[in-house]
C-alpha cells in the first residue's frame, strides 16, 4: 500500500468512525442507559416482604397466642427466654412504665409502636438460624403470643391480616419525629 | 501459596545450577565477602509475586475490634470496629473496615443476586448485577459510621480500651456506583412517592426507610469501594450509600428498592436507632450522624516515653457535610487551637486533624471538638448526655484522654 492510498484509508477510517459515533450515539450523548427489565405483578408478590403499619400486603392466613405458644417454645425460646424475657437476644416482654426512667426497658410491649413491625420482622428473619422456614399461620401465631405476653391481646384473639392492623401499641404515640433534621 | 513457594525454589535452584558459584555467595552469611551496611535479607533473593496482596507479617497484630454478643450461636450479629489508633490518613483499608451486621454475610453468587424496584414507580424493573456494572459511574469519598459507635463511651466508668474498640464502628472508603435517582428515573418514579424502603439479601433481610430527597440527591447504588469490587462484608455485590447518615441505613446485599407514600417504620427504625429521651418520648428519624472528632494518638492504652515534642493526629467528619474547623485542647477544654486539617473540601468524609504538641511531662487532658460548614459544634459530653435517657444511639459528645505525668494514656469522662 502507497503512503497516499494508506492516508486515504485511514482518512475514510475516520469519517467512518465519526459517522459511526453519530448514528450510534454512543459518544456526548445524554441517552441514558436503561438495562432493567420490566417485572410482572406475580413476580414482585414473591420478593414484597415489607408490611407498613397500614397492613397492606398482609397475607392470607391468621392465628391466636394459644397457637403460637407452641411455636414459641420449640423455635424462639432457646434464645428470646420463657415468654419473651429475654437472653441471649432481646427481651420481648415486659418494661411496661420504664421508659421515662432512669432504666428504661425497651421491648415489644412497652416500646415497638406498631404490631405490624413484628409480623414483618418474625417473617423475614426470625428464627436467627432458619429464616423464611415458619408458615404465615405460624407467624401470626407467634406475634400473637408476643402480644398477649404483653397483655396487649387475648389468648384467643386471632391476629390476620384485617386485626393485626388494628391492634394499638402500647407505646404508639411515644415517638416524636426528628426529620427533618434539628439543629445540633 | 505452596505451590507458589515450590515453584520460586525451583526457579531459584535452577538460578543457582546456572549462575554457579555467584548465586552460592549471595546466599551466603552477611558480611561474609564485603563488609558493608546490609541487613540478611539484603543478601537474598525475595519472595515472588502474589495474586492479592497481604500486608507484612508485622503488622499482625493491627486488626479489627469483635464484638459478637451472642458469641457462638451468631458470630456474624454484631460488630467489628477499626483500629483507629493503628491507621493514618483518611481512608480505612477496606480489610478493616469496620462490620455491623445482623445475621452474618451472605455467600452471594453475583450472577444469581438480583435488585427489584417496584412499588410506587410506572415500571417496575428488575436488574442484574451484570447489567448495573454498565451504567456509567460515580465515584466519591465518604465515612460510614454506625448509629451505635461510641456507645461504648457511656459505660458508668471510662472503658480503657484503644480508640478503635470504642470509636472505630466507623470507617472511610472512596465509593464508585451509580447515582440511584438514575434507576428510580428509569423505573419512572411516581411524583407522590415520597419513601423508598431499601432491603437486603441477608437472612434478616434488613430493611429501613428512605425520605425520597435523599434517594434524589447524593444516594449511591455502590457496586465498588476502594478502587474494587465490594467486599462481602460490606455489601457484595451491591449496597446502598447514603452519604453521611447512619450506618444501618446504607443497606448491603441490596435487593429489593420499594418506592412508597410513607416510612415502612421497619425493626431497625422503631425498636432500634431511636433515641429516647428523658420524659419517655423517643426521636424518631435521626438520619445524619452529628458533627464529630476524636483524637486517635495519643489515645487510650497508648504511653508517651518522656516528655517532648508530639502530633495530636485524629478524625473528624460531619454528615451534614465539610468540616470547617477542628480546634484541640490539652487542658480540659479551657484552651483551645485550630488543627491543620486534611481532605477538609470533601463533605460527608473523614477529615484527617493534626496539631504539633509540646508536652512538659505533667498531667493532661486531650479532647477535640469539630465544627462542620452548617455551623453545628461538636457538644461536650455532659450536654449531649443531658438530651437523653439510656440512649446507645447517635453518640456524637467530645472524646478526653488524659495524660498522665508517666506518659500513660487512659480515657476519662471530662
Amino acid at each position: 500500500m502507497s503512503t497516499r492510498s494508506l492516508a486515504a484509508s485511514v482518512l475514510v477510517l475516520t469519517l467512518m468512525g465519526c459517522a459511526g459515533v453519530m448514528q450510534s450515539g454512543q459518544t456526548g450523548t445524554s441517552k441514558p442507559q436503561a438495562l432493567g427489565t420490566p417485572v410482572g405483578a406475580a413476580e414482585i408478590a414473591r420478593w414484597d416482604i415489607s408490611i407498613p403499619p397500614s397492613g397492606a400486603g398482609l397475607p392470607a392466613g391468621g392465628g391466636t397466642a394459644r397457637q403460637g405458644q407452641q411455636v414459641y417454645e420449640q423455635k424462639c425460646m432457646a434464645c428470646h427466654g420463657a415468654k419473651g424475657a429475654g437472653k441471649p437476644a432481646d427481651a420481648l416482654a415486659g418494661g411496661a412504665g420504664t421508659l421515662a426512667s432512669k432504666t428504661p426497658v425497651r421491648t415489644v410491649g412497652s416500646y415497638w409502636p406498631y404490631a405490624t413491625t413484628l409480623f414483618d420482622y418474625v417473617r423475614r428473619a426470625m428464627p436467627i438460624t432458619n429464616p423464611l422456614s415458619l408458615t404465615n399461620d405460624e407467624v401470626y401465631a407467634v406475634t400473637a403470643y408476643v402480644l398477649a405476653l404483653n397483655g396487649i391481646v387475648g389468648e384467643d384473639a386471632v391476629m390476620n391480616a384485617q386485626s393485626l392492623p388494628q391492634v394499638k401499641m402500647p407505646n404508639r404515640d411515644g415517638f416524636v419525629s426528628d426529620w427533618p433534621p434539628r439543629e445540633r | 501459596m505452596d505451590e507458589t513457594k515450590d515453584s520460586r525454589r525451583r526457579f531459584l535452584a535452577q538460578s543457582a545450577a546456572l549462575v554457579g558459584g555467584a548465586a552460592s555467595a549471595a546466599v551466603s552469611p552477611p558480611g561474609a565477602a564485603q563488609e558493608l551496611a546490609a541487613q540478611p535479607w539484603e543478601h537474598v533473593y525475595g519472595a515472588g509475586f502474589t495474586r492479592y496482596g497481604q500486608p507484612s507479617k508485622y503488622e499482625a497484630p493491627v486488626g479489627r475490634y469483635l464484638v459478637q454478643p451472642y458469641g457462638e450461636l451468631a458470630p456474624g450479629s454484631g460488630a467489628a470496629f477499626a483500629p483507629l489508633e493503628s491507621l493514618e490518613g483518611i481512608i480505612t483499608p477496606s480489610s478493616l473496615h469496620n462490620i455491623r451486621s445482623h445475621s452474618g454475610t451472605p455467600d452471594i453468587d453475583p450472577k444469581q443476586h438480583r435488585l427489584l424496584i417496584h412499588g410506587m414507580v410506572a415500571r417496575p424493573l428488575m436488574f442484574t448485577v451484570e447489567s448495573l456494572l454498565q451504567y456509567p459511574m460515580t465515584t466519591r469519598t465518604h465515612f460510614l459510621e454506625c448509629s451505635g459507635n461510641s456507645n461504648r463511651a457511656l459505660t458508668p466508668q471510662p472503658a480503657q480500651l484503644p480508640v478503635g474498640a470504642i470509636h472505630g464502628n466507623m470507617s472511610c472508603s472512596e465509593w464508585t456506583g451509580i447515582p440511584l435517582r438514575v434507576l428510580l428515573e428509569e423505573a419512572g418514579l411516581d411524583a407522590s412517592a415520597k419513601w423508598l424502603l431499601a432491603e437486603g439479601a441477608d437472612s434478616a433481610h434488613m430493611s429501613r426507610s428512605i425520605p425520597i430527597e435523599k434517594a434524589l440527591d447524593d444516594a449511591l447504588i455502590a457496586l465498588y469501594q476502594n478502587g474494587e469490587r465490594l467486599r462481602p462484608e460490606q455489601g457484595y455485590p451491591v449496597r446502598l450509600l447514603l452519604p453521611g447518615w447512619e450506618g444501618n441505613m446504607n443497606v448491603k446485599w441490596l435487593r429489593r428498592i420499594k418506592a412508597t407514600d410513607g416510612p415502612t417504620h421497619t425493626k431497625d427504625e422503631t425498636s432500634k436507632y431511636t433515641d429516647l429521651r428523658p420524659d419517655g418520648k423517643a426521636l424518631q428519624f435521626t438520619f445524619e450522624m452529628g458533627v464529630k472528632s476524636v483524637i486517635t494518638k495519643p489515645s487510650s492504652t497508648m504511653t508517651l516515653p518522656r516528655p517532648g515534642r508530639y502530633e495530636v493526629s485524629g478524625l473528624a467528619w460531619s454528615g451534614a457535610g465539610r468540616i470547617r474547623q477542628v480546634e484541640v485542647s490539652t487542658d480540659g477544654g479551657a484552651n483551645w487551637t485550630a488543627a491543620t486539617l486534611i481532605g477538609e473540601e470533601r463533605p460527608r468524609a473523614f477529615v484527617r486533624f493534626r496539631l504539633p504538641w509540646e508536652w512538659n511531662g505533667k498531667p493532661a487532658v486531650l479532647q477535640s471538638r469539630a465544627t462542620d460548614e452548617k455551623g453545628r459544634v461538636q457538644p461536650a459530653r455532659k450536654d449531649w448526655l443531658a438530651q437523653y435517657s439510656a440512649n446507645p444511639y447517635h453518640n456524637h459528645s467530645i472524646v478526653s484522654w488524659a495524660v498522665g505525668a508517666d506518659g500513660k494514656v487512659t480515657h476519662v469522662y471530662a
